[in-house]
């Protein structure tokens, strides 16, 4: 079966869809940045399978080994991982200084005191 | 012997100096670093306007390895006149910013202030300058971290929700950028835009192929603020310093547009994009309700900055839709636009800045009177405003002039009545400024001086360039004519 033979595919795209609802649906800031994180992580793993050569060696130069997986969409990968923790600091570095502003970090509570103003 | 490495410092040297304003942290030696590096970014821009200005394609292998294995920097007429748009709006945004961002900023955090800003310039410059599609990504994320911490310190607690906000929505876009790479990648192999398009004509028309352009569509949508993707948007420019807004509404939606013409235009063929998918009729719509309804939405706003925001996501619908047009003469138009909107915004937004820093709020009912007061900063918004509506002798009616042309050669009557109708919508807003500040009498304690020349000189250098480019148009005519026939010629 071609479909269950995808299957780290259907991973990526539950994990994406997942991410992306906790982003979308949950008040909490923190919890929004969690949904992010996923939504990335599945991204990740979408490279990280393309990089995959069936029967393939990890890529490291030895004797008697031909066929290797495509190192690159790992070394990118590796990249935009970098990214993601740079972007999940700054979003907690911001949700701390929500919470100091405001005195919470629901979604709701900020719209309230902002509205109130 | 250094102009052949031109390309790589162009990028490289605000890349360095960004670390060095850091450890200058007492403010005006970093201010003074920036300025300085922002200017140097200026100056090899211009060398390199003038070295493609003939129709050359500079390319730069970094660290030696030829491309399409190596990183390749490619300068055409298309980035060259983006390039030139990013760094001199950053320099005179950077002139404005000594005495403004004093006054907004703590001092502590200045040094850091000015160290972001170096690293958003890097990064606008890099996403303008590379030929590489995963260096495109980097560089993205890089202005756009920067960008969400520029935000983030402005004095209005509400800039740290806009700057979350942004934070979300802008990672989503970026991510969606990411997933669509991968995706081209999957099926080509390489990452150099030449190559990917030289592959992708052989490769034809597939499954993936098509989801890549749809995620590259929506992603680069969400980072332009194309209508109904701008909701980031308002905030984050409305609660910004001042000298923020002036910079990012100038240069950040333009880098955004320029990502999606090489992406439409170059790596996919426009015979793709617009003919085998209906992206053209779709942007189009797109680009037609945003300019409608976000005009709208603008008259109703009671903060200034608000107003302009929105007014912002109308502009970008401008520009958008002389791409869907899909000819030459939509891309001079769409181009064209870009340059002259980073003319008006910016202008405008400085204006609003003097404001600001005599008043503490750009709300309409505290600028009441304020002709009087501050007749030069109020002169200066008038010229902006008369360039956002399209005034003939102002830089806003040449690029509108263009767009309707383009719209009636390809005979699409309904776009010409859209751009006219955002015209007038964008009468009536800005009526409403200037009607509070010259025909309104000030309140009577209120005693406001003119803002101090260090604020007047800048905006009054944009403001004089609206009139000059509303003028003498050989410049920024011929360079949005040249890059529109490169984008059309290596599609046709």
């Amino acid at each position: 079966m071609d479909v269950l033979g995808l299957y780290n595919y259907w991973i990526v795209i539950l994990l994406m869809m997942m991410g992306f609802y906790v982003v979308i649906a949950s008040g909490h800031l923190v919890k929004k940045l969690i949904g992010l994180n996923l939504f990335q992580a599945s991204v990740f793993i979408l490279y990280i399978s393309m990089g995959t050569v069936e029967g393939g060696a990890a890529p490291i130069l030895r004797s008697g080994v031909d066929v290797f997986s495509n190192p690159l969409p790992h070394v990118l990968i590796l990249t935009a991982i970098v990214v993601g923790v740079a972007t999940t600091a700054l979003g907690l570095a911001l949700v701390v200084r929500i919470k100091e502003a405001y005195g919470s970090a629901e979604e709701e509570d900020i719209h309230r005191q902002d509205d109130s103003l | 012997m250094i102009r052949e490495h031109l390309p790589v410092l162009q990028v490289v040297l605000p890349l360095v100096a960004a670390p060095l304003c850091l450890l200058l942290a007492r403010s005006v030696w970093a201010w003074l670093l920036a300025f300085m590096a922002s200017l140097a970014a200026l100056v090899i821009s211009i060398v390199l306007l003038r070295e493609v200005y003939t129709g050359e394609v500079l390319s730069y292998a970094i660290g030696g390895w030829a491309a399409p294995w190596g990183i390749e920097y490619r300068v055409d007429a298309v980035n060259a006149f983006i390039l030139i748009i990013v760094t001199a709006i950053s320099v005179v945004a950077l002139m404005f910013a000594k005495t403004s961002v004093a006054q907004e900023v703590a001092s502590d955090k200045q040094g850091l202030f000015y160290t972001a800003w170096l690293l958003c310039l890097t990064g606008l410059l890099g996403i303008a300058i590379t030929g590489d599609v995963f260096n495109l990504f980097v560089f993205l994320e890089i202005s756009s971290l920067s960008s969400y911490v520029l935000i983030g310190l402005g004095q209005d607690r509400r800039a740290l929700t806009a700057s979350f906000q942004y934070l979300v929505m802008g990672t989503i876009g970026a991510t969606f950028i990411l997933i669509g790479i991968g995706l081209l990648y999957m099926v080509t192999g390489t990452l150099n835009m030449m190559d990917l398009a030289a592959r992708l004509a052989v490769l034809g028309d597939s499954r993936t192929v098509q989801t890549a352009l749809a995620f590259l569509t929506v992603g680069i949508g969400l980072k332009l603020a194309l209508f109904p993707l701008h909701l980031w948007l308002p905030n984050a420019y409305t609660y910004a310093p001042s000298a923020v807004t002036v910079f990012l509404a100038a240069t950040a939606t333009k880098v955004a547009v320029y990502m999606l013409l090489r992406f439409l235009f170059q790596v996919f063929d426009a015979s793709f994009t617009f003919g085998a998918m209906p992206l053209g009729g779709f942007l189009a719509v797109l680009a037609a309700v945003g300019i409608l309804s976000t005009s709208t939405v603008s008259i109703f706003q009671d903060n200034v900055k608000r107003m302009l925001a929105y007014s912002s996501v109308a502009q970008v619908g401008y520009m958008v839709l002389g791409i869907s047009l899909v000819s030459s003469a939509g891309l001079t138009a769409a181009l064209l636009h870009l340059f002259n909107h980073a003319l008006m915004k910016g202008t405008l937004f400085l204006a609003l800045g003097c404001v600001a820093y005599r008043l503490g709020s750009v709300r309409l009912g505290a600028i009441a009177g304020l002709g009087q007061r501050m007749p030069w900063t109020m002169a200066a918004f008038l010229v902006g405003a008369l360039s956002l509506i399209g005034i003939p002798l102002t830089a806003g009616f040449v690029s509108k002039w263009y767009l309707i042309l383009a719209a009636v050669e390809r005979g699409w009557w309904p776009l010409v009545v859209v751009v006219v109708a955002g015209s007038h919508l964008a009468i009536i807003y800005v009526w409403r400024v200037v009607e509070m500040a010259y025909l309104r009498s000030p309140p009577e304690k209120l005693s406001v001086t003119e803002a101090p020349l260090s604020l007047l000189l800048p905006t009054w250098l944009l403001a004089g360039a609206n009139v000059y480019f509303g003028i003498d148009t050989r410049f920024s005519v011929g360079m949005a004519r040249q890059a529109a026939a490169l984008l059309t010629g290596s599609s046709g």
